[in-house]
């Protein structure tokens, strides 16, 4: 494949590793924010081939993990109506809520459907005007404006069944919120690739400035990867804290206006609670009360679902980079990718599940875990 | 309002565990789920040494003639699809799992369950596509059985096929014979039957229309078998599941550890851009004309060549090794050095997001 294979050459790789080993003084410690990018980091071998060098913390950016209980719990909810066709990407169907996931719900009789986009459940709207069709709206800036664009067609279109479950979250106010914690380890970030094709990077700089901690735009082959983690330790050596792009293929500074201007034309800026993190402000997207009517928590009232995480769970920890999923007392035992307790666990992407898989390689002993 | 809404209507699974209580879809995916459900409640029920073999087909002796025994039950939505259909499909399948035991498919019986409404050329087109498949294969569909039901208690058409091999002479491959130092072949290009259904069923323009490959592999299985005769310790066709699983499989049964070149799996293009797309891993993606073939290291290359001399082994390739480390687990060098666990899923694979 053209723009996708040179961006996997082994050999521009290896040497790739060898600079960055020969750059780095001593070890850093970067984030990576995006769940795209942990999963090619955990399935190359990425962060095995850097030991010693760099330590990649996995950042808060897979909108399985931090996609609050409440929510799952709502879109159960929903999903068990006997007049709701309940519409989402695939992964979230194995993220446990208070008592159980989607896929439950489905082989409980519920109306389950996997969509790959959001213009394909409001097609499904109208072929079943029978029928209430919620698609859970999650993600990042990346997912946002294709979500923003089924709205605004459901409106234009005048279809009446067709709501969307919101929860989506912003990568900005994460990074403000994880460099303002104290115990704060993350020296510098790779920020997300396709957040940044679509918002551009300048909300970036003053985080730069402020904060003295170096960003690159960074996007999801491993050759990329270890680009932008190269131009980060290389920051980090000079003491130098600016906002750099590795994914110049894809990502200028303004970003895709037209994609934005949809965004802030369907969507405003809410609080939001990340799943395993809390309430961080100003960190969500949330509709405008002029779109309100498409709103699922309202035609169905659902705003009085609350729920807790289980108490044996440390997610959040996880998310934040303060504890190692190893170090976890339910890892292993009552979570596996199985009986996930916790987010983390459920995808390839999720630094449980990926500790989890190479925690049996190191342990060949303990392989029937 | 709460859970205890959910659960009024009865829609709510036992906390904390995730729906334990009844079957799940993941339960056919031939991932975990699928073992777990083997192992708790068929196994225990029917155990005998036969049933213990749990290889593609069983072994059983009548008289002084042993023979393969398998069964399969196919009920893939669009019934016809690029590549095949339905009847096509459920003859292949069977006979390339006797053939996986090193047997040579002789009978079939097949039992259909139709719902009522499905158009006869839909039936006719599927019923001249396995007539086909048999006469293609050489066996003779000797018994079957139809039965219909209402409307919307299934899906178009079911099929069940169970068939009836000769084991070959002095040829005995089987799941737990992989020692450490044999080589893994495999005989052709995988993802294709996977991505052409979801392609068909999802309605997915790709540009490069994905062609399933179903096919008879027993002609391939007895080029393999002429030229290395009882060498042959292992194969197995990646079906539901896809490679990984396959591989998982016969890790656990042999209790070795394998060892897979990322570089050498031979992908397709177009599977590996709908992949891309789709957020799957096409080593989990089923396949219905290729098979996995373990061997000595010193056979790997005259296994390759034997399966390349033949149409459906051109794509035949050496992706991987037994080896005594990391017992029971299937690991990937990748392209850039790295490893990584390939695990079996717990249930179906599931698109990512991001």
């Amino acid at each position: 494949m053209k723009y996708l294979s040179e961006y996997r050459d082994g050999r521009v790789a290896r040497a790739l590793v060898a600079k960055i080993r020969a750059a780095a003084s001593r070890p850093w410690v970067l984030m990576e924010v995006c769940g795209g990018q942990t999963h090619t980091i955990v399935k190359q071998g990425l962060d095995e081939l850097l030991d010693g060098a760099v330590e990649m913390i996995h950042g808060p950016g897979c909108p399985v993990c931090v996609t609050p209980i409440e929510q799952i719990d709502r879109a159960l909810h929903l999903a068990a109506r006997d007049d709701v066709l309940f519409t989402s990407f695939g992964d979230m169907l194995r993220v446990p809520g208070s008592a159980c996931d989607l896929l439950a719900i489905r082989a409980r009789g519920g109306n389950v459907r996997i969509v790959y986009s959001p213009l394909d459940a409001l097609e499904l709207a109208r072929k079943h005007p029978d029928r209430q069709v919620v698609f859970f709206a999650v993600g990042f800036e990346t997912t946002a404006p294709a979500n923003a664009m089924a709205v605004w067609r459901a409106r234009e279109l005048g279809v009446t069944n067709f709501t969307v479950l919101v929860s989506h979250v912003t990568v900005p106010p994460a990074m403000i919120a994880l460099l303002g914690s104290p115990d704060n380890r993350v020296q510098a970030f790779l920020a997300a690739g396709h957040v940044c094709t679509v918002m551009g990077w300048t909300e970036y700089e003053p985080i730069a400035a402020k904060y003295r901690v170096p960003i690159v735009v960074t996007g999801f082959e491993p050759v990329d990867i270890l680009e932008g983690i190269l131009m980060a330790v290389r920051q980090l050596e000079e003491g130098r804290h600016e906002v750099e792009n590795q994914y110049a293929r894809s990502v200028r500074r303004e970003g895709n206006q037209p994609a934005q201007d949809l965004v802030s034309r369907v969507f405003e800026v809410v609080d939001r609670k990340w799943r395993g993190i809390g309430e961080i402000p100003r960190s969500g997207l949330g509709l405008r009360p002029e779109f309100a009517e498409f709103d699922a928590e309202r035609r169905f009232g659902l705003e009085g679902i609350h729920a807790s995480e289980s108490p044996l769970c440390h997610a959040g920890e996880v998310l934040r980079g303060r504890l190692k999923p190893v170090e976890c007392p339910a890892f292993g035992a009552q979570c596996t990718p199985e009986m996930p307790l916790g987010a983390p666990m459920v995808s390839s992407e999720g630094a449980c599940a990926a500790y989890y898989h190479f925690g049996r390689l190191r342990r060949p002993a303990s392989a029937e875990v | 309002m709460s859970l205890d809404t959910l659960a009024a209507a009865g829609l709510v699974c036992p906390a904390p565990a995730p729906a334990t209580d009844r079957v799940q879809l993941g339960h056919g995916s031939g991932g975990k789920l699928s073992a777990t459900l083997l192992r708790q409640r068929f196994l225990p029920r029917f155990r005998n040494d036969v049933l213990a073999q749990l290889g593609d087909a069983a072994v059983v002796k009548v008289g002084r003639e042993e023979l393969a025994v398998s069964t399969d039950t196919f009920v893939v939505s669009p019934l016809e699809f690029p590549g095949g259909n339905i009847g096509s499909l459920a003859v292949h399948g069977t006979v390339n799992d006797l053939a996986m035991m090193g047997a040579q498919p002789l009978y079939l019986s097949a039992g259909f369950v139709l719902e009522e409404g499905l158009p006869f050329d839909v039936l006719d087109r599927v019923l001249d596509a396995m007539a086909a498949a048999v006469r293609e294969a050489g066996v003779l569909l000797v018994t079957g059985d139809t039965k219909v039901v209402e409307r919307g208690k299934a899906d178009g058409i079911f099929v069940n096929t169970t068939g009836i091999g000769r084991l070959l002479p002095a040829f005995r491959p089987a799941p737990d014979r992989a020692r450490p130092g044999d080589a893994i072949v495999i005989s052709g290009p995988i993802g294709r039957h996977g991505i052409a259904i979801m392609a068909a069923r999802e309605g997915l323009g790709f540009e490069a229309q994905i062609e399933s490959d179903s096919a008879n592999l027993f002609p391939l299985v007895d080029r393999l078998r002429g030229a290395l005769g009882g060498a042959v310790s292992v194969l197995r066709d990646p079906t539901r599941g896809g490679v990984a699983s396959a591989l998982n499989e016969i890790a656990t049964q042999s209790g070795v550890g394998i060892e897979l070149d990322e570089t050498a799996l031979p992908i397709p293009g177009p599977v590996s851009a709908a992949c891309e797309l789709l957020g799957l891993d096409p080593l989990y993606v089923a396949n219905e004309g290729v098979f996995l073939a373990f061997v000595p290291a010193a056979f790997a290359d005259d296994a390759v060549e034997a399966l390349r001399m033949h149409p459906l082994g051109r794509g035949a390739a050496l992706i991987g090794r037994v080896v005594q480390e990391h017992p029971r687990l299937v690991v990937l060098r990748t392209e850039i050095g790295g490893t990584r666990v390939v695990d079996m899923l717990p249930g179906d694979q599931l698109p990512r997001i991001c």
